[in-house]
C-alpha cells in the first residue's frame, strides 16, 4: 500500500510549492485590480478615453496658427448637488483657430455665510478633442478659496493642438464645481486669514 | 480505457468517519464536501428563485401592486448575487469536488483541510447578505453589478455587510480553485497525462486558473466601493479625480471572465455526457481543449462590450466588437463537435441526454442573442433592456444550471447508488424546458420593442409579455421542486445502480461500485 | 393577447420577423435609426440560417440515428479538415458581419456642426435640458398620477410615457446632446432616434440626432438609478423648424416673464391655505418621491419630515436644506427648481403637514431673503 500511495512524501511539499505559487497569482492579481486606477489615468491621458483631460498647465504654443480652420469651443458650468455657488462663464462659446491663444473669464460667486473652498472639474465632449486643448492657465488646477458673500473672476487661458483633427468643429469644455471645504488643502485654507472675510 | 485494482475490498468505507452534525462539520472527505456544495447551492437555488418569483409576481401586470421600487431593486439585485454566487458558482464546485478525484484516479481532492473551509465559510457569506435585507434601509438595491456611485454616495450603510460578504464568497471561490489546480496538476493516477484527462476536468482546471485571476480583481473593486463610502477615498467620484466608468472597467474585467466561470464546466459536463448517450467519442477531444482554452484568453479582452453606451472612442468600440464576436468561433467549434459525435451515434434519449440536447439548442440561442448584442451599432438599442436579460438567462439558467441538472441525473446513480425515478424526471424535463422557453423567449420582444431592464413598473404596451413571461415563471418555479423530489426519492432508495449504469458511458467515476465508496482510488488505478 | 401569443412565437421565423410589429425593434424616425435596423435584420436573418442548419441537423440527427433505428454505432471522430472548415467558415461570416457593422459605427460618429445643442442632465429622477445658444431650461418629470401607478385610476394611453414638459427639437437640422447627471449614472435614450448615451456625473458625453419626422418620440433612462429608475420617461416632440423657432422665441420669453414675475411677486404675502394648497402640489411632485407622502421617508434611506427636529424649529436650515441641498446625499438642490412662490408653499406645507402644525408661514420674500445674504 505504501508503495502505492498516491500522495507520496515527494508529492506534499510539490503541493506547497503550487499552492504558494496559486497565492501569488491571486495577491498580484489584488494589486493589478488596484493598479488599474493608475493605469486608467494614464490610458485615458493617453486617449482622451471618457473626456478626461490633462488638468495641469501645459508648455505655451510654440506653433503656426492655422487660420484655415476655425473651431467653435463651446464652454458648460454646473455646480455639484448641494453646492449653493453661482459658477457661469462670461461668454459662452468663441470661436478660434488652432493655435490661438484665447483667454475666457469664469464668474463665481459664494451666496452662503461661511467660507468655502471649491474645485472645478474638467471634462471635454467629444473626449478625443481634450486631448488637443492645452491649458496654459486655468482655475481648474487649484482648489479655489471664496469667502462668505465673495465673488470672484477666474481666468482660464487656452490654446487648440493645430494638430486637432479634421472632423472636429465642435468643442464643449464642461466644468462642474465640487464643494471642498471639507478636504481644503491647509495652504488654500490659509487664504482666507490673510483676507478678512465679507462678513 | 483503465482498469482498476483493489478498491472493492474497502467495504467498510464508514468506519472512521464520524457520525451525526460534526461529521458534516469536520469532514475533510471530497464527496462529503461535494454532497454539501451540491445541496447548498440548490437551497441557494431556491432562494434566489423565490425572489425571482417576487420579481415576476409584481411584473404581472403594469401598476405597482406587491412591492415598493426600493424593494423591488432589492430584489433584483440580491436574486442576481445569490444565483451567480451562491447556486450556479457553488453548484460547480461541488461537481468539482465529487467528480474531479473520481475521474483523474485521485484518493481526494489535494487539501482536503481547506476544501472543508471552502465550503464553511459560504453559509456564512450568504447570511450576512440576506441579513442585510433586513437592515433599516434595506438591503442592496443597485444591481448585482453594483455600479458607483449609485453603491457607493447613494447607497443604504447594508452596504458594508455587502462588501463582506462578497469578500467571503471571493475567499471561498479562491480556495476552491487552488484545490482544484493542485489537485489536478499532482494527484493525476499514473498514466493520466493532460490531454486524457475527461473534458469535465479540463473545463474546470481552465475555470479554476479563470477564478484565481478575476475573484481578487472583483475583491479589490468591492474594497474600493467600501473605502469611497466609508474611508473618504474617490476612486470613482470625480469631485476627488476619480470617475464612475472607471468602476465599471474594473467591475467588467472580472465580471466577463466570470460569466466563463459560469459556462466552461457545463461544456466540460455536455462534453461527457452527448458521447454516451451516443454510444460514440467525443468527435474533436483536442479542438475541444483549445476551444475551452480560447475562450477563456479571450475573456479577458472583451470586458467593455458591457460598456458600449458609457461613450468610448471608436477606435475602443471597434476593438472589442471584433474581439467580442470572435469568441463565437471557439464557441462554435463547441457546438459543432456536439452535433458531430451524435451524427450516426445510437442515441437513446435518458433525462441527462434530454437535459444536454436542450443545453446545446437554448445556449446556442443565447449564443446567437450575444452575437448580435456584440454589434455596437445595434448594442445601443439592445443595452439595457430586456433583449440582455433574455440573452443571459438562455446562457445562464437554459444554459449553466440544465447543464447542472443533467450532470446531476447522470452522476446521481453513482452519488446515491440508486437509479432516478426517469418518469418522474421526464415530467421535470418537459415542464422545465417548456416553462423556461415560456419564460424567457418573450424577454426577447419586450427587449427589442423598448422595455429597460430593473424597472418594477412599465407601460401598457408591455403587459401582455410580461403576463406570459410571469406565467412561465411561475411554471419553471414550480417544476424545479419536482427535480428535489427526484432527487429526494433517489437518495432514500430505488432501483440498485450498477456500477457503470449508463451504457456508453467512459471515464475511470464508472470503475468504482455505485454508490461511490466513502474511499476510492486508495491504490491509484493504472490509465493506460 | 393569444394573438399576440402567437405572433411573438412565429416571430421566431425570419418571413414574421419582417414585419414592422412593437415586437421588433423600430425602425425609428432617423437615417442612423434606420441603419440600426437594417444592421439588426442582417445579423438575426444570419443567426436564424446558422440556427436552422444546426438544429437541423441535430433533429436529422435526433430522428434517424436513435438506438432503435441505428443500433450500431459508427466509430468516425477528430478530423482535422472538417475541424479547418468549421472554424474557418464562421469567421468568415462574422467578417461578412463586422463590414456593415463598422460603416454603420462610423456613420454614427459623424461630427459635422450641429446647429442646436441640448444639455441634458440627470439626477434623481428626473430630467433636465438646457438649450445651449438660447436662455431656456427646464426639468422634465414624470407626469403619470401616482394614483394611477398605484391602481386606483386607470391606466392612460402613455402610461409611464408620459411627461410634463417634453423636450422640443427640430426636424431636418443636426442636433446635439450633451448628456451628464449630477448625481448617479443614468441613460437617455429615445429607441426612435437610436440614441442612448450614458450621463456620467462630473463627465460629459455627446451624442446626435437628425429627426426626419414630426411627431412625439418616447424612450426611458436606461440605467439604474436607483428607487424611482422605471419612473423617469424621456419625451422629445420633433416639430418642422419654423414652429421650433417660434415655439423657443415664446419659451424665452415666457422664462423671462417669469422672472420678473418672480420679483413683483416678492411684495406679496399669501395665505395660509393659498400656501397650504400650492404646497401640498409641489411635495407630491418633487418631494413625495422619496419622504413619501406621508411625509415619513422611509427609514434609513429617506429621513422622515414629521415631527423632526428640522422641520419643527430650525427655519434657516429647513430652507437651507431645501435650496441647497445636502451634499452627499439624495437630497437635491430645489432652488434653481422650483420658484421663490413653490419654494415658500413647499416649506410651509412640510412645517404645518402630519401634525407638524408649527404654524409657521413662509413667504416667497423670505426665502429670497435667505438666498441672497
Amino acid at each position: 500500500m505504501a508503495t502505492n500511495d498516491p500522495t507520496p512524501t515527494n508529492a506534499r511539499p510539490d503541493n506547497a510549492r503550487v499552492v504558494k505559487r496559486l497565492l501569488f497569482v491571486v495577491v498580484g492579481m489584488f494589486g493589478f485590480g488596484f493598479a488599474l486606477v493608475p493605469l486608467y489615468e494614464v490610458f485615458c491621458d493617453i486617449t482622451g478615453f471618457n473626456g478626461r483631460t490633462k488638468n495641469e498647465q501645459a508648455a505655451a504654443n510654440t506653433r503656426q496658427v492655422d487660420t484655415s480652420r476655425t473651431i467653435n469651443v463651446q464652454f458648460i458650468t454646473r455646480v455639484n448637488k448641494g453646492m449653493p455657488w453661482g459658477f457661469s462663464p462670461e461668454v459662452n462659446s468663441v470661436r478660434v483657430h488652432p493655435g490661438e491663444t484665447k483667454v475666457v473669464n469664469f464668474l463665481a460667486s459664494n451666496p452662503t455665510g461661511q467660507n468655502m473652498v471649491a474645485q472645478a472639474i474638467p471634462s471635454v465632449a467629444p473626449g478625443e478633442a481634450g486631448l488637443y486643448l492645452n491649458k496654459t492657465e486655468c482655475f481648474c488646477f487649484n482648489q479655489q478659496p471664496l469667502a462668505a458673500g465673495a465673488d470672484t473672476k477666474m481666468p482660464m487661458q487656452f490654446y487648440l493642438d493645430p494638430d486637432i483633427p479634421e472632423h472636429i468643429h465642435t468643442l464643449t469644455l464642461s466644468y462642474t464645481m465640487y464643494d471642498m471645504t471639507a478636504n481644503a488643502q491647509p495652504d488654500v485654507l490659509a487664504t482666507f486669514e490673510a483676507t478678512p472675510s465679507a462678513d | 480505457m483503465s482498469t482498476v485494482a483493489g478498491e472493492m475490498d474497502h467495504n467498510d468505507h464508514h468506519h472512521h468517519a464520524p457520525s451525526g452534525f460534526t461529521r458534516w462539520l469536520f469532514t475533510t472527505n471530497h464527496k462529503d464536501i461535494g454532497s454539501m456544495y451540491l445541496w447548498f447551492s440548490f437551497i441557494m437555488f431556491l432562494v434566489g428563485g423565490s425572489m425571482a418569483m417576487v420579481i415576476r409576481a409584481e411584473l404581472f401586470q403594469p401598476g405597482l401592486q406587491l412591492v415598493d421600487p426600493h424593494f423591488f431593486n432589492q430584489m433584483t439585485t440580491v436574486h442576481g448575487l445569490i444565483m451567480v454566487f451562491g447556486a450556479v458558482m457553488p453548484a460547480f464546485t461541488g461537481l468539482a469536488n465529487w467528480m474531479v478525484p473520481l475521474m483523474i484516479g485521485a484518493p481526494d481532492m489535494a487539501l482536503p483541510r481547506m476544501n472543508n473551509w471552502s465550503f464553511w465559510i459560504l453559509p456564512f457569506a450568504f447570511a450576512i447578505l440576506l441579513a442585510s435585507l433586513f437592515m433599516e434601509g434595506g438591503g442592496p438595491a443597485f444591481g448585482w453589478t453594483f455600479y458607483a456611485p449609485l453603491s457607493t454616495t447613494y447607497s443604504s450603510d447594508s452596504t458594508a455587510l455587502f462588501v463582506f460578504s462578497v469578500h467571503i464568497m471571493g475567499i471561498s471561490s479562491i480556495m476552491g480553485a487552488i484545490n482544484v489546480i493542485v489537485t489536478i496538476m499532482n494527484m493525476r493516477a499514473p498514466g493520466m497525462t493532460y490531454m486524457k484527462m475527461p473534458l469535465f476536468v479540463w473545463t474546470w482546471f481552465i475555470t479554476a486558473f479563470l477564478l484565481i485571476a478575476v475573484m481578487p480583481v472583483l475583491a479589490g473593486a468591492v474594497t474600493m466601493v467600501l473605502t469611497d463610502k466609508y474611508f473618504g477615498t474617490s476612486f470613482f467620484d470625480a469631485a476627488g479625480g476619480g470617475d464612475p466608468v472607471l468602476f465599471q472597467h474594473i467591475f467588467w474585467f472580472f465580471g466577463h471572465p466570470e460569466v466563463y466561470i459560469m459556462i466552461l464546466p457545463s461544456f466540460g459536463i455536455i462534453s461527457a455526457i452527448i458521447p454516451a448517450f451516443s454510444r460514440k467519442r467525443l468527435f474533436g477531444y483536442s479542438s475541444m481543449v483549445y476551444a475551452t482554452a480560447a475562450i477563456a484568453g479571450l475573456s479577458f479582452i472583451v470586458w467593455a462590450h458591457h460598456m458600449f453606451t458609457t461613450g468610448m472612442p471608436v477606435a475602443a468600440e471597434i476593438f472589442f466588437m471584433y474581439a467580442t464576436m470572435l469568441i463565437s468561433v471557439p464557441t462554435g467549434v463547441k457546438v459543432f463537435n456536439w452535433v458531430a459525435t451524435m451524427w450516426r451515434g445510437s442515441i437513446t434519449f435518458e433525462t441527462p441526454m434530454l437535459f444536454a440536447l436542450a443545453f446545446v439548442i437554448l445556449f446556442t440561442i443565447g449564443g446567437f442573442s450575444g452575437l448580435m448584442l456584440a454589434i455596437t451599432p445595434v448594442d445601443f438599442q439592445y443595452h439595457d433592456t430586456y433583449f440582455v436579460v433574455a440573452h443571459f438567462h438562455y446562457v445562464l439558467v437554459s444554459g449553466a444550471i440544465f447543464s447542472i441538472m443533467a450532470a446531476a441525473y447522470y452522476w446521481l446513480p453513482k452519488w446515491t447508488g440508486h437509479m432516478y425515478d426517469e418518469t418522474l424526471a421526464k415530467w421535470h424535463f418537459w415542464c422545465s424546458l417548456i416553462s423556461v422557453n415560456l419564460l424567457f423567449f418573450p424577454m426577447h420582444f419586450a427587449g427589442l420593442a423598448g422595455m429597460p431592464r430593473r424597472i418594477p413598473d412599465y407601460s401598457l404596451q408591455f403587459a401582455d409579455i410580461n403576463q406570459i413571461v410571469s406565467i412561465g415563471g411561475f411554471a419553471f418555479g414550480l417544476s424545479q421542486l419536482i427535480f428535489l423530489w427526484v432527487v429526494i426519492k433517489c437518495a432514500r432508495g430505488g432501483e440498485k445502480a450498477p456500477a457503470k449504469p449508463w451504457e456508453g458511458a467512459e471515464g475511470l467515476e464508472w470503475t468504482v461500485p455505485s454508490p461511490a465508496p466513502y474511499h476510492t482510488f486508495e491504490t491509484p488505478p493504472e490509465v493506460k | 393577447m393569444s394573438t399576440k401569443l402567437i405572433t411573438a412565437l412565429t416571430a421566431m421565423l425570419p418571413f414574421a420577423a419582417s414585419a414592422q410589429s412593437s415586437l421588433n425593434l423600430t425602425q425609428g424616425v432617423t437615417e442612423i435609426s434606420q441603419r440600426v435596423y437594417d444592421l439588426h435584420m442582417t445579423i438575426f436573418y444570419i443567426c436564424c440560417v446558422i440556427g436552422v442548419i444546426v438544429f437541423g441537423a441535430m433533429f436529422v440527427s435526433m430522428v434517424i440515428h436513435r438506438k432503435s433505428k441505428n443500433p450500431k454505432p459508427a466509430t468516425f471522430h477528430e478530423n482535422v479538415k472538417v475541424e479547418i472548415i468549421w472554424t474557418v467558415i464562421p469567421f468568415l461570416i462574422l467578417i461578412g458581419m463586422a463590414i456593415p457593422a463598422t460603416q454603420t459605427l462610423f456613420a454614427m460618429e459623424d461630427t459635422s456642426e450641429a446647429e442646436v445643442t441640448v444639455l441634458v442632465t440627470g439626477s434623481q429622477w428626473k430630467w433636465h435640458y438646457k438649450y445651449f445658444d438660447h436662455d431656456v431650461e427646464y426639468f422634465s418629470l414624470l407626469a403619470t398620477r401616482q394614483d394611477q401607478i398605484n391602481n386606483r385610476l386607470d391606466k392612460g394611453e402613455n402610461y409611464l410615457l408620459e411627461v410634463d414638459r417634453p423636450l422640443v427639437i427640430p426636424t431636418d437640422t443636426k442636433v446635439r446632446f450633451l448628456v451628464t447627471s449630477d448625481d448617479v449614472i443614468h441613460s437617455w435614450w429615445v429607441p426612435d432616434f437610436a440614441v442612448k448615451k450614458d450621463a456620467n456625473p462630473g463627465f460629459i458625453n455627446e451624442a446626435w440626432t437628425k429627426v426626419d419626422e414630426p411627431g412625439i418620440y418616447r424612450g426611458q433612462c436606461a440605467e439604474l438609478c436607483g428607487k424611482d429608475h422605471g419612473f423617469m420617461p424621456v419625451v422629445v416632440i420633433a416639430k418642422e423648424p419654423a414652429e421650433y423657432q417660434a415655439w423657443i422665441s415664446e419659451q424665452e420669453a415666457i422664462q423671462k416673464q417669469a422672472k420678473e414675475e418672480e420679483q413683483r411677486l416678492l411684495s406679496m404675502s399669501m395665505s395660509k391655505d393659498e400656501l397650504m394648497e400650492l404646497g401640498e402640489r409641489i411635495y407630491l411632485g418633487s418631494c413625495a418621491a422619496c419622504h413619501q407622502p406621508s411625509g415619513e421617508g422611509i427609514p434609513g434611506v429617506f429621513p422622515s419630515l414629521k415631527g423632526t427636529d428640522m422641520v419643527l424649529n430650525d427655519i434657516d436650515g429647513h430652507i437651507d436644506i431645501v435650496v441647497n441641498g445636502k451634499a452627499g446625499t439624495a437630497m437635491q438642490a430645489f432652488g434653481n427648481q422650483l420658484s421663490l412662490r413653490e419654494l415658500a408653499a413647499v416649506i410651509t406645507y412640510e412645517r404645518n403637514a402630519w401634525g407638524n402644525n408649527t404654524g409657521d408661514l413662509i413667504q416667497a420674500a423670505d426665502v429670497n431673503k435667505f438666498m441672497n445674504e
